[in-house]
């Protein structure tokens, strides 16, 4: 391993470190850090409808654009100083929340392959955020503003590109007229009609994009923000004056921290740094990088056309086109090799994958070829003749959460789908069937499935919320859902052997894993995680 | 900045001189172009690099040459400098010259300007009011 990737090892550990020590705050479903680019989203629209108010009352002469901005914040705090700093806030909260999804992606090696389209698009809209706040704060024409507005004028200026240096926009009072605050306006406003339309494309291939965080987590964030801009409210600096040099400012550390960073160094510098780190963004997808997984293929023979697949698939990689076997109306799955993620999930979601049909081989209608359906249920199925008695666990996980290998114990017989999402639930019910005592899944944590829609299809297939279902009625002690990320071994562990535990409990009181073997009416399996 | 200094900004974006005299042209010249090109002047297109120099208290403290801009060198020569000073009464001193046909500085303005901490003065140059201006 290279000294790089050790790096990069380490700092993902860190990082995953940090992600799960919020879960016992938020809990794993509204944990932050797994909906950064909702809350992106929601930062995004909160300054919006803020920044509408304040267009409202913005006047954008020379001498109307500091007083109407500052009588918000000293006249009106209660409503518009309170937006104001709302606007202002969630701006800050936008940039680091699509910061830390950049860093997020990064270390989870997010940018490659089937992604790196999301990857590709993600990275203008770092720069229209940038463009759009820097102005944003031109627009209070205060003294931060004045060196803000200055300094940028001498960055760009650095490039041979202007015939007049943009500098002498600045030079003195005279220098100053109503339309620059005019542009200024109509920039702070026009590059975010863009990145909307950069996020638009940033999601394109994803289905079922979260462009909004759970409620709970929305009126958390909102709250916050309300708090924090009720107990330390934005305000202006004295108003611009261009013949004195600003004095002591108080920066916006977020979009500003540049500025400093030129006069301690130089503008080519900063030029340097963000034409730099902008091609290394650009071109991660290109570099190299571990060979595509073999992609889902389709068997037209078992394929009925259901669309379970198409609804499934996280990626939108599938599309439904007539059948060639001519039938009116029967449809067949395709995969857009270009967008299949390799996961799996939709042969989990493929009728044909159960592994009860009779037919010596079992091909299903969508597979992957480097782990098929058919091969999983021989696995399976060996695995179940090397347990001993009844007294067995079978282990579905994947290779993306907790490594199995870690689980030990004659009486577990442990399978590492590609994803958990490609689990068949009718594979549980096979499992217990086929003498095993009990059934434990497991896959990346709530809401953190590599795959996006993993765990949450298969929540919902065991509990009959979502097609294919399971269809027997295991006892709560017979099927667990242990979600461990990779790292967590040791507490799946310990969910395997409570597991052990429970099922010798049970044993003693004689009750089979399948309470009702032909029930149609399906329960909820035990909703436990390896984290209590 | 330290709070007992002031600052001084020189700028200005100013087409110099053109680089060499027009010539008339003659009439076997003029024939020789098409009737829509006859201008009776030749003149050149490229202008004079603008080349200040900045005197504090008797001390050089700046020099530049300024290139015209443009790929024929026929735009504006643009200057943008600032540098601080200790607040208080200098004596400044200012030159340029904005044609290469002339050797020393057709422009000159010497001023005794007084500095309050943080103020900033710009030095400019317009030639419609009167070439290097202090503000």
């Amino acid at each position: 391993m290279s000294a790089s990737s050790s790096n990069l090892s380490s700092a993902l550990i860190a990082y995953q470190r940090i992600e799960h020590s919020f879960d016992s705050a938020f809990g794993a479903g509204l944990n932050p850090w797994r909906h950064l680019g909702a809350l992106g989203f929601l930062f995004f629209w909160i300054v919006a409808l803020t920044g509408l108010y304040l267009y409202v009352v913005l006047d954008t002469s020379v001498d109307g654009v500091y007083r109407s901005i500052n009588w918000l914040s000293r006249e009106q705090w209660y409503l518009g100083g309170v937006l104001r700093s709302l606007h202002r806030y969630a701006a800050d909260a936008f940039l680091l929340v699509t910061l830390l999804h950049l860093l997020r992606e990064f270390l989870l090696g997010r940018y490659t392959g089937f992604r790196h389209f999301s990857w590709l698009t993600g990275v203008p809209l770092l720069w229209f955020i940038y463009i759009s706040g820097v102005v944003g704060v031109w627009l209070r024409w205060d003294q931060l503003a004045q060196f803000s507005a200055a300094t940028t004028a001498e960055w760009l200026d650095w490039l041979p590109v202007f015939a007049t240096p943009l500098i002498r926009n600045y030079l003195s009072a005279n220098a100053v007229s109503d339309r620059l605050f005019s542009l200024f306006a109509f920039v702070h406003i026009g590059v975010p009609l863009l990145l909307i339309f950069g996020l638009w494309f940033h999601i394109q291939r994803i289905s079922r994009a979260e462009v909004f965080p759970p409620t709970a987590l929305s009126a958390g964030s909102l709250l916050a923000l309300l708090a924090l801009s009720l107990a330390l409210p934005v305000t202006s600096q004295a108003p611009a004056d261009l013949s004195l040099v600003p004095g002591l400012l108080p920066l916006d550390w977020f979009y500003l921290f540049w500025q400093p960073l030129m006069f301690a160094t130089s503008a080519g510098v900063v030029w340097a740094l963000v034409i730099g780190g902008s091609l290394l963004l650009f071109v991660l997808p290109v570099l190299p990088h571990a060979a595509a997984a073999p992609i889902a293929e389709v068997h037209p023979d078992n394929c009925n056309g259901c669309r379970r697949c198409f609804e499934d698939c996280p990626y939108a990689a599938i599309v439904m086109v007539p059948h060639p076997s001519g039938i009116a109306g029967r449809q067949l799955a395709q995969v857009i090799p270009d967008l299949c993620a390799s996961c799996g999930i939709c042969a989990g979601a493929c009728p044909s994958s159960t592994p009860f049909r009779s037919t010596a081989e079992l091909v299903t209608g969508i597979d992957m070829p480097q782990m098929p359906i058919g091969a999983l249920r021989q696995d399976v199925e060996r695995g179940l003749a090397q347990l001993e008695g009844r007294n067995g666990i079978v282990v579905f996980g994947c290779d993306q959460g907790a490594s199995l290998s870690r689980l030990v114990g004659e009486d577990l017989a442990r399978f590492s789908l590609i994803c958990t999402g490609m689990l068949p639930p009718s594979f549980v019910e096979y499992a217990l069937r086929g003498g095993a005592a009990g059934v434990l899944v497991t896959g990346c944590r709530e809401g953190g499935c590599a795959f996006r829609l993993g765990n949450r299809w298969t929540e919902e297939r065991l509990a009959g919320l979502r097609e294919p279902h399971l269809r027997a009625r295991p006892s709560r002690k017979a099927l667990r859902i242990a979600w461990a990320d990779r790292g967590e071994e040791a507490e799946l562990a310990d969910v395997v052997e409570d597991m052990r535990q429970a099922l010798a409990a049970e044993r003693l009181q004689n009750t089979e894993p399948i309470a009702d073997a032909t029930a149609d009416t399906i329960v909820s399996p035990a909703r436990t995680t390896a984290h209590g | 900045m330290p709070a007992d200094q002031a600052l001084i900004k020189l700028s200005f974006s100013h087409e110099g001189k053109l680089v060499s005299a027009c010539r008339q042209r003659s009439a076997e010249e003029l024939a020789k172009l098409a009737p829509n090109m006859r201008a009776p002047m030749d003149c050149p297109r490229g202008r004079s690099p603008v080349t200040v120099e900045i005197d504090l208290d008797g001390t050089p403290v700046y020099r530049h040459v300024a290139k015209p801009s443009g790929l024929s060198e026929d735009g504006a020569s643009t200057v943008y400098h600032r540098f601080p000073v200790q607040s208080g009464e200098h004596r400044l001193a200012i030159r340029l010259n904005d044609d290469a046909r002339n050797a020393g500085f057709n422009y000159r303005r010497e001023e005794t300007v007084n500095l309050k901490p943080g103020k900033v003065l710009v030095i400019d140059f317009n030639q419609e009011t009167g070439g290097i201006t202090l503000q």
